[in-house]
């Protein structure tokens, strides 16, 4: 039978962590389905199709379905799951409130945040925020996966499935969208960036937290921060990098003013390559780090941006 | 409106786990145990509803082995009014964990269920999605604020693009996240007090769920080690070695 991967996307663009599932999805086997529910998503449902690997998109485009609220996308992803071995999700906040109802109304376990797979049931995913890899074997009937997207090449384009409409299915009633408060940036999102640059505390202030945006400004990076940045309100939550927060994985990691918590460590270490400036040379994120700078970040910033500047970034 | 909070029993925030050398799981002896951090945000939620009025009694819930009655006594001391410790042997996977806490609910008729987003042991983030599914109650997860009126909770929850309002019809299950509150410290007077609070022992079979886990897990092991790279002098060095990794 086959797999189906449920989209992420903002009813405008797929995000990338859809065609990542996708291949983690073509591991797990089977022909792969796409479905895109949103609405007016039809553009989505179209990058979708053009995923290599993607055999069939299935678009519900109605208006219950605009925010992906959990309570709806629970009854639609149910109405399809019989056609279906296995039902992967990306590991977003999306995912991760929608389907694990999925798993409780089949009665299945969830896999949740896998970051390899290993054989058609068998996953590998981290515990203890990354301190430790559990190898888990599906338990017999459906597998429902949450799927760690970083962890996972994105599927070439090149693909030109077919697109299936799909009814709304009914409307559970049980909860409403009300507003929402994006953070609005030009930069490249955090998850997806091939430069990330986050704060720490070491900052002081959200204020100085713009000593970062120059440098990420010079090199198109995404900014993140460590959990004391947005608990002090330096910045909004969806900035935070860690075991609760995001998981980044990009071509370099800057961290500035970041002692390197086991939490903060667990969002970022599979980072190629990562770079750290702190003056505390004790700090525990220079055991990361491949290439480390005792400094003042106050200093340090400044004379980068500068030095960025003549090299013409 | 009865609010019931389920609370996990877990390695300590600040301990750097030890996988087994076998590869069966990770060292549990002797190592400082906690309630879940998500699981305390959710009880001072939970209390500060009380203490505003807007909630009545309070129930923490804890499933895991005989110890877990420390975690309870912990949630007592913050202000919850009285446990029940579901007793089991062994990992209890998130849909079993569910399945005894819909039951619970069937029998204590909460309005309001708040669980942590995840426990920091098997960082699954699954089960307030779970007991909502099973129940078939709206959620509200990974909650940044409540506010309660007229049979609705309206949670602001932390999503990866920012905030998102949604209002759910109670009852209803809430997941916390970090910034949801700061948890109180129990003080000498309520620790005392929290003793006498009363906790009802039960096992998963009292109510007629099986807790045996459905996944096996067939090893755990230590995650790829990052190496200490060097150390740069200056941020002209830094940025020729960055250069030169290709990096930038």
């Amino acid at each position: 039978m086959a797999t189906l991967v449920i989209a992420e996307h903002d009813n405008k663009a797929l995000n990338d962590a859809t065609a990542k599932t996708v291949t983690a999805a073509s591991q797990v086997g089977g022909p792969v389905h796409v479905l895109v529910a949103g609405e007016s998503c039809k553009a989505v449902a179209d990058a979708a199709a053009k995923i290599a690997g993607v055999e069939k998109v299935l678009l519900a485009d109605n208006a219950l379905y605009a925010r992906m609220i959990a309570e709806a996308m629970e009854t639609l992803i149910l109405s399809l799951a019989d056609r279906y071995d296995a039902i992967l999700a990306p590991a977003t906040t999306s995912g991760k409130n929608y389907l694990p109802r999925v798993a409780a109304k089949l009665d299945v376990p969830q896999i949740s945040e896998i970051v390899k797979v290993v054989g058609a049931d068998i996953f590998e995913r981290p515990i203890y925020a990354g301190n430790a890899i559990q190898t888990v074997q599906a338990a017999a009937g459906k597998k429902i996966i949450t799927v760690r997207a970083t962890a996972f090449a994105k599927a070439a384009e090149g693909g030109n499935a077919a697109i299936e409409i799909l009814p709304a299915a009914a409307d559970p009633g049980l909860s409403k969208f009300e507003s929402e408060a994006l953070s609005k940036s030009e930069r490249p999102e955090l998850t997806s960036a091939k430069i990330v640059i986050s704060g720490g505390r070491g900052l002081g202030s959200g204020e100085n937290f713009k000593l970062i945006d120059k440098i990420a400004d010079r090199l198109h990076a995404a900014v993140g921060a460590s959990r004391a940045a947005v608990d002090a309100g330096y910045v909004p939550n969806d900035y935070q990098v860690g075991q609760t927060g995001k998981v980044v994985a990009p071509e370099l990691y800057l961290a500035v003013g970041i002692s390197g918590a086991i939490q903060h460590l667990a969002g970022m270490k599979d980072s190629k390559v990562i770079a750290a400036i702190n003056k505390d040379e004790e700090a525990p994120i220079f055991q990361v780090a491949d290439y480390g700078l005792v400094a003042d970040l106050f200093q340090a910033l400044p004379e980068m941006d500068q030095e960025l500047a003549k090299r013409g970034y | 409106m009865k609010v019931l909070v389920p609370v996990k029993r877990v390695i300590d925030y600040n301990v750097k786990v030890r996988v087994k050398a076998d590869q069966t799981g990770v060292d549990l002896a002797n190592v400082k145990m906690s309630m879940n951090p998500f699981d305390e945000i959710a009880v001072e939620e939970a209390v500060r509803l009380k203490e505003k009025g807007k909630a009545g009694e309070i129930i923490a819930v804890s499933i895991g082995p005989a110890q877990a009655a420390e975690t309870i006594r912990t949630a007592l001391a913050m202000g919850a009014d009285r446990g029940i410790l579901v007793k089991t042997g062994g990992e209890v996977e998130p849909l079993a964990v569910a399945k005894i806490l819909k039951a619970i609910c069937e029998e204590e008729k909460p309005m309001l269920v708040i669980a942590g987003k995840q426990a920091i042991d098997d960082d699954a983030s699954q089960t307030g999605q779970m007991l909502a599914a099973l129940l078939g109650w709206g959620q509200g997860t990974f909650a940044h604020s409540l506010e309660l009126s007229d049979g609705t909770a309206r949670i602001a929850r932390e999503i990866d693009g920012g905030l998102q309002t949604v209002a759910v019809k109670l009852p209803a299950v809430m997941t916390t996240d970090l910034r949801l509150n700061e948890p109180r410290y129990a003080s000498l007077p309520n620790i005392m007090k929290a003793k006498k609070k009363p906790i009802t022992e039960k096992t998963p079979a009292d109510y007629g769920v099986d807790a045996a886990p459905q996944l096996k897990v067939l090893k755990v092991t230590e995650p790829a080690k990052r190496v200490a790279g060097i150390k740069v002098k200056s941020v002209a060095e830094l940025l020729d070695k960055l250069k030169e990794a290709g990096a930038i």
